[in-house]
């Protein structure tokens, strides 16, 4: 046991009194409100990867989110409901089957990301935004006219054949545990040796290929890791609500993504943990001002953009992410 | 076959109105490399500013071709401040500062837009007053032309052909070719940059206005978010044409309007909405620069 085991442990620590705790010193007002707030961290650090590391424009994350919702649902309803039965439904049993529907939502998100990838990073900057908001937009309509995960009535978590068992997963300690683990995956990922490979093609694409790296393969792989964790924040989303619907997946959705990452930093993960917090909450914290709230919420965010054009925290990290000296 | 010239005639006239719409955004384009994601909701300001002004010029009970210009001439006016406003507040401050913060602010103002709008008008929707009286100037069995549609059609061509005007003929149109051809040389020649970028914005909202206006005399329900779907669609229209080209905007317009009246009329109407970005992408991979954009070569 280094000082690696003692960090796990207090993770460990923390994240069951999160669970215990939570839900009997908050009302479920709050405790909704702090697992969007994971979620949101969960889909800003995994855009910032693509967006913020490796230079490549994409608005349209939503649909990835979209796929990781809707098939991480349909595999609860349509198998998870079922499995869950036989097992009895126990607490125990729920723990152990969650994170199934999760990498589910990420398999599928990934496979459509790799997709998508593939002739979209032939083109460079503003084609390949206006490409990724499209396929976005194309996911989300083609969802839409899926009549098994309800169309446009939206799907709700909740199997006909099994009434009893409860799909829905709405513990802050599963939320923030994906976000500990996204976090550190990509943390891991970008300050690591290979990593330099995402900042060099950002700086520079030619001059990155110039020098031997494979700078589609680095994009391709950027992408496919980056849909893979907007999956598994949708499949979050989707088993933390309950029900989904496609409008909660739009480009307004895909905008409000990028805003986090530009707003905290392109090339900063912390910056992207703090811009997804701040956003997400600011809305409810200003529900007071009733009609009022959007509209101080929009010049917050026009402001803050033209106070800090590089973002809350540039390409800086609060915390040093097991990042080696120099390697930045 | 009736039917076929009667679906290619309402996909012109509302390929007319993503034609004005894509103008805008094609131009602030060419002189900014600037998607401003705002433009959608100057279309929806000019709509409702059409709708008030037709109630207090005292044209909303009355049908006639004057209230019709007067409407269309105060809200494009209107819009045409509201643009400049967006870009000296919201754009200029961050001349310089990369092409990121920008679009967030763009997407800030879009929010803005939307959400006075709904504290303002409404969330309800609001019915735009009948400027004309509909009634049909042609008819030849299943096929049916309105006085709106002729109306819709002939004041965007006439908007089309003074933008034409403007961009290839005047003083401020070479300025505006200029700058967008190369800013920083055309500062050194004297053309004065801002004020230039002022002007395509003023240009652009008023056609944003005018194809308000015309949507609320053939689609009279409007609403504060009515902006959000055409302002993409016009996007995409001026990506087809080849974003930053001026007749490539006009042309976009009326193919995805023409394709998605087609789409609706023959397949299905929940595809509507998909058909313009599924044309996006193919146009992207195969022709990135569009119907009439010129090919970028890279500098290394």
């Amino acid at each position: 046991m280094g000082a690696r085991g003692v960090r796990i442990g207090a993770l460990v620590g923390a994240l069951a009194a999160l669970h215990w705790l939570a839900p009997l010193v908050l009302n479920p007002y709050y405790v909704t409100i702090l697992a969007r707030i994971g979620i949101a961290i969960v889909a800003a650090v995994s855009l910032q990867l693509v967006n913020g590391f490796t230079g490549q424009f994409s608005i349209g994350h939503a649909g990835f989110m979209a796929l990781g919702a809707y098939s991480s649902a349909a595999f609860s309803v349509y198998l998870g409901a079922g499995v869950l039965d036989a097992l009895g439904g126990g607490a125990l049993a729920r723990l152990a089957y969650f994170p199934f529907p999760l990498v589910c939502g990420g398999l599928v998100a990934a496979a459509a990301g790799l997709v998508v990838a593939v002739p979209a990073l032939r083109l460079r900057g503003d084609y390949l935004a206006i490409a990724t908001l499209g396929a976005g937009e194309i996911i989300r309509i083609a969802i839409l006219n899926v009549d098994a995960v309800g169309g446009a009535r939206g799907f709700s978590l909740a199997s006909a054949a099994h009434p009893g068992i409860d799909l829905r997963f709405d513990s802050l300690a599963g939320v923030y545990g994906v976000a500990v683990v996204t976090i550190a995956a990509i943390a891991r990922l970008v300050y690591s040796g290979g990593g330099l490979a995402f900042r060099a093609v950002r700086e520079d694409e030619t001059a990155a290929e110039s020098l031997g790296i494979p700078t589609t393969r680095v994009k391709v792989e950027a992408f496919l890791v980056s849909s893979f964790f907007a999956g598994v924040a949708g499949a979050l989303f989707a088993h933390s609500e309950g029900y989904i619907h496609t409008n909660s997946f739009s480009f307004v959705r895909s905008f409000e993504l990028v805003a986090f990452v530009v707003l905290g930093g392109l090339g900063s993960l912390s910056g992207a943990v703090i811009a997804a917090a701040t956003l997400t909450a600011a809305p409810e914290l200003l529900r007071g001002l009733g009609e009022w709230r959007m509209i101080l919420y929009s010049l917050l965010l026009i402001t803050t953009m033209i106070l800090r054009p590089q973002g809350l925290l540039g390409q800086r990290e609060l915390f040093d992410f097991g990042r080696r000296r120099g390697a930045s | 076959m009736e039917n076929l010239l009667q679906q290619l005639l309402n996909g012109v006239t509302w390929g007319s109105i993503y034609a004005l719409i894509a103008l805008g955004y094609t131009m602030v384009y060419g002189v900014l490399r600037l998607i401003n994601f705002a433009h959608g909701e100057v279309y929806m300001m000019g709509a409702m500013t059409g709708y008030y002004a037709a109630h207090w010029l005292g044209f909303a009970g009355e049908p006639s071709l004057l209230g019709l210009v007067a409407v269309l001439t105060a809200s494009m006016a209107v819009c045409g401040l509201l643009g400049a406003l967006i870009e000296r507040v919201a754009y200029r401050p961050l001349r310089g500062a990369g092409r990121l913060a920008p679009l967030i602010t763009a997407i800030g103002v879009s929010l803005l837009l939307q959400n006075s709008g709904q504290l303002v008008f409404g969330a309800d929707p609001k019915f735009f007053p009948p400027l004309l009286r509909s009634r049909e100037v042609f008819g030849a069995g299943e096929v049916a032309v309105s006085n709106i549609q002729l109306t819709v059609l002939a004041t965007a061509i006439l908007l089309m052909g003074a933008l034409q005007y403007i961009v290839q003929r005047t003083r401020f149109g070479r300025a505006m070719r200029a700058v967008s051809y190369d800013a920083p040389a055309a500062a050194l020649m004297g053309v004065p940059v801002d004020r230039v970028i002022s002007g395509t914005f003023v240009l652009g909202s008023m056609l944003a206005a005018a194809a308000g206006i015309l949507v609320g005399l053939s689609n009279p329900k409007i609403d504060p978010l009515m902006g959000l779907m055409p302002g993409l669609k016009a996007f995409v229209a001026a990506v087809l044409g080849g974003i930053g080209s001026v007749p490539g905007a006009m042309v976009g317009g009326l193919l995805l309007g023409v394709i998605e009246t087609l789409v609706t009329g023959y397949l299905s109407s929940t595809y509507r909405d998909a058909i313009a970005f599924v044309i996006l992408v193919v146009i992207l991979l195969y022709r990135p620069t569009g119907l009439f954009g010129a090919p970028q070569t890279e500098k290394v």
